[in-house]
């Protein structure tokens, strides 16, 4: 709205746009229950289909000798054609007077149950599609179930192939007995049942001649009906930060801290803090491109604010406001879950948890409930198999930040990864108490020291990954800041600082060049000890960050206690990393970098 | 928040995500509507600046004023510019304005290889040099692994079942039977080494959307989009040989988002001038399966 100058043409079109309410709809059901039909029905009969489609899939058909159906309308892809199950969720867009939907459509079939998950928790709504011939099938309890967990409010269930029942009343209303008994279960209260016949179009767009029992609304009409989904303003402000940038080459000297809100609403002067660091500042300034100065962004956009204080926070955090409800933050989380993976998820294997922005290390300590959403039943079992829905107890291996489902539900979702795949997802319903210190610590030492990863302030890595790189580099010459930098992802101011004071202290010089650098030929890289250069960084080296202390601890004796393996480990520590010199790590990268193609990161 | 504000807080949030999680990532900038309005988002999500390498497949046979366009913009924004392009088959007139390919053949070969080899590494890159402001051949060759693309889900069948985040291996090829999950704004962002990534944040956009925007941010885009007084113009934008212009009478960004709303491209797809996606039943999604965008 920035130009005021348009004429009225311009200014209705617009005002068009700010009225009009976008929605979107998920299609799920058991394979063949007709969900394809039921879309390519509603484009048809709405003239929402380009001009030509029709006729063009229609001959298609003709020329394959093969019936037409409104699903291949749809299912546009060759092979899925071949296999006539839709894979994949495809969209549709559809307009109605009120809205401008995107519809999706979600495969019935089991193999694909993490297609069908990513179009339903995009969905503010679902149409669930139940042949009434066949009847209620595992995947019309699974895919109900699932749409509840990922947070559709709205089911309205079509009970389709009415013709092939004579269109007999008894028929479906022993389907939507049985159906509401099992949403009832799970606590949803359908807003819609209605008998359809996709195939005719029978109570889709139009009304149904043949089923005048029916006094119902129609599919077109029911989705008009629908709510959508507010934006959760009126909630604790939560954004966690995706990234901090700073564009100094382009002479731009803003450090903005940017995300997505998540809920609530952020000003220019609200003191926030970060978790799990806990760090506070104040916002300075709401920073957009080509946008009028803003004093505050609700949830839902994407932004970025500038700070009073340059404090060091990164991607993984959690900004909150003080005096609004704070997050949780621990390391013991007891969670529900639907499992996607391959392989079955087990107990004691390491996974990685994504939530919000944050990445960390999990164990799953304790499966304490399986259930079979396809029938409610469940059981105690060792292993959660595919397409499964748990209850379990997690570990993360640092603390995470969070929200609990029943109080703040966007920020307590989150998504296993393993082997470089979303395997599942799951909500957190409860922090406990993680007792590690005492009874698990052993447990806990190997899992922390099993994979050889010690946490290293952001400097000291940046300290050792320059001289490293400058190492690696040294045949090629070459190794300027610019391309240090890039290289290893280092924000330039830092690695200028960073690079001045290794030159300062005799370990860094100037190739003739003036603009690349090079290791001094004082010492050879096997007299290098890892622990000399995070020595001219930081005074002294300890293997634990505060959050060691900060977290899970209670008394004076649990202090005292954790005081001592603290130190124990930094004199420990000191010892190996003094141990360890420049030509170890370079015969270690060598040697992974040949085995696997993976780079090695320190 | 309106239809406008949502598309675009997603798309800046996907840009954000793959510029923080991946590695040598590039975008393509085909100078179309499509991908200028992705690089105008790209700019939006890093408060004015783009941090990330603007690639762009010279086929030569591009309409001249597209070149212009490019450069004139690539300076004015100061982008990080490289082009690529198949000089062996240009060389050896292996093309369908030389009469010697078909349409589709010709694409694969100055499009679909050229692409793959300009994102590999292995043939040569244009970077431009803001000094001079001239091309320069790249030094970096590295692969780009993660590549940023305008395609919609409205353009055609294939499109629509495509992920924010897909994976192709290492030959390019893209298993639409088993995509990753995305849901709740998480996406896979995390790669086995020779993987290689598409992200596509306009996937949620339409045409008529694109141009909303396009009036609402006041984007330049190239002129060949509005009738020049002969009652033609381009709704789409390709090689000149072979996209054919539409008859209309829009002269501005105004008269089209009308024309598209109420006129009669109402239900006509936007890509019904692009004469190779009609050689064969398949044809986009033929190419796409082997890379192309």
């Amino acid at each position: 709205m920035q130009d005021t100058k348009n004429n009225n043409v311009n200014n209705n079109i617009h005002n068009e746009n700010i009225d009009k309410e976008d929605m979107n709809i998920v299609i799920v059901g058991h394979v063949d229950h007709g969900k394809s039909t039921v879309i390519g029905r509603l484009l048809a009969d709405t003239g929402s289909l380009p001009d030509g489609k029709l006729e063009q899939v229609k001959e298609n058909c003709r020329r394959n000798s093969k019936p037409f159906e409104y699903a291949f309308l749809l299912d546009a892809l060759k092979d899925e054609q071949a296999q006539g199950i839709t894979i994949d969720s495809a969209r549709c867009f559809f307009k109605t007077k009120k809205r401008d939907y995107i519809i999706i459509d979600a495969p019935g079939h089991i193999e694909f149950l993490k297609n069908m998950i990513s179009g339903a928790a995009r969905a503010e709504a679902a149409l669930l599609v139940i042949d009434a011939h066949e009847g209620i099938q595992e995947n019309s309890r699974r895919h109900g179930y699932m749409v509840s967990m990922l947070g559709v409010k709205q089911v309205a269930v079509l009970v389709n192939k009415m013709d092939l029942v004579n269109f007999d009343k008894k028929v479906y209303d022993d389907v939507i007995r049985e159906y509401s008994e099992f949403l009832n279960k799970i606590n949803v209260t359908p807003v819609f049942f209605i008998p359809i016949s996709a195939v005719l179009g029978d109570n889709i767009a139009e009304r149904s001649q043949k089923m005048h029992w029916y006094k119902g609304t129609t599919v077109l009409e029911a989705l008009d009906q629908l709510e959508n989904a507010k934006l959760s303003d009126d909630k604790p402000f939560r954004m966690p930060v995706q990234d901090v940038y700073k564009f100094t080459k382009d002479k731009d000297n803003r450090r903005i801290v940017a995300g997505t809100v998540e809920t609530g609403v952020l000003k220019v002067g609200d003191e926030v803090v970060f978790y799990p660091s806990g760090k506070k500042t104040r916002v300075k300034s709401i920073e957009a491109f080509n946008k009028e100065k803003q004093e505050e962004v609700s949830a839902g956009t994407a932004t970025g604010f500038t700070t009073t204080e340059q404090i060091y926070t990164r991607r993984g955090e959690i900004a909150t406001i003080r005096g609004e409800q704070k997050p949780k933050v621990g390391t013991l989380i007891n969670v529900k879950l639907f499992w996607l993976g391959k392989k079955p998820m087990e107990t004691n294997k390491k996974y990685y948890l994504k939530i919000g922005t944050a990445k960390a290390e999990v164990v799953v300590t304790e499966i304490t409930n399986v259930l079979d959403a396809s029938n409610l039943s469940s059981e105690k079992k060792e292993t959660v198999n595919r397409n499964d829905v748990a209850e379990c107890i997690m570990k993360s291996l640092k603390p995470i930040a969070f929200d609990l489902s029943n109080e703040l539900i966007e920020t307590s979702r989150f998504v296993v990864i393993d082997d470089y795949e979303i395997v599942g997802g799951g909500i957190i319903v409860e922090a406990l108490e993680d007792d590690y210190i005492t009874s698990q610590l052993e447990d806990h030492l190997r899992l922390f020291m099993g994979n050889y990863k010690i946490d290293i302030s952001r400097k000291g890595s940046f300290g050792l990954r320059v001289i490293f790189d400058i190492a690696v580099h040294a045949d090629d010459g070459l190794a300027t800041l610019e391309q240090i930098a890039s290289r290893q992802n280092i924000p330039e101011t830092l690695l200028d600082e960073i690079i001045s004071s290794f030159i300062k202290d005799g370990l860094l010089e100037q190739h003739d060049d003036q603009i690349s650098f090079k290791l001094s030929k004082l010492k050879s890289y096997d007299e290098i000890s890892m622990g000399s250069i995070l020595h001219l960084i930081h005074e002294k080296i300890r293997v634990v960050n505060d959050n060691f202390v900060e977290y899970g601890l209670n008394t004076m004796v649990e202090d005292c206690l954790a005081m001592n393996i603290a130190n124990a480990f930094n004199e420990k520590l000191n010892e190996v990393i003094e141990a360890i010199s420049l030509q170890d790590l370079i015969a270690r990268y060598d040697e992974v970098k040949s085995n696997s193609g993976t780079m090695y990161f320190i | 928040m309106d239809h406008l504000d949502r598309l675009e807080n997603k798309s800046v949030h996907i840009l954000r995500e793959a510029y923080s999680q991946l590695k040598n990532i590039c975008m393509l900038w085909s100078i179309g509507k499509d991908s200028t309005v992705l690089l105008w988002l790209a700019r939006k999500a890093f408060f004015g600046h783009v941090p990330i390498p603007l690639v762009h497949i010279d086929t030569n046979y591009k309409i001249p004023e597209m070149i212009e366009y490019r450069d004139k913009f690539a300076l004015k924004w100061r982008l990080d510019m490289i082009y690529g392009q198949n000089t062996e088959a240009l060389n050896k007139k292996q093309t369908f304005p030389d009469g010697n390919i078909s349409r589709i053949d010709c694409c694969k070969k100055l499009k679909t290889e050229a692409l793959r080899n300009t994102l590999s590494g292995a043939w040569p890159r244009y970077r431009i040099n803001h000094q001079t402001g001239r091309y320069e051949v790249d030094s970096n060759t590295e692969p780009y692994t993660g590549v940023i693309v305008g395609v919609r889900a409205d353009e055609e069948g294939s499109r629509s079942k495509e992920r924010y985040f897909s994976p192709r291996d290492k030959n390019n090829d893209w298993d639409v039977g088993d995509q990753p999950p995305e849901f709740w704004n998480q996406y896979k962002t995390d790669f086995a080494p020779g993987t290689h990534i598409r992200i596509h944040p306009l996937l949620d956009w339409t045409e008529l959307d694109i141009w909303e925007y396009i009036k609402r941010e006041n984007i330049p885009v190239v002129s060949l989009y509005f009738d020049q007084g002969n009652g033609k113009r381009y709704r789409s934008l390709g090689c000149a040989p072979c996209t054919g212009t539409v008859e209309s009478t829009a002269k501005n960004v105004d008269e089209i988002v009308e024309e598209l709303k109420t006129g009669k491209f109402v239900n006509i797809a936007e890509r019904s001038g692009r004469a190779q996606d009609k050689e064969d039943g398949g044809g986009l999604e033929e190419l796409r399966k082997d890379g192309y965008m």
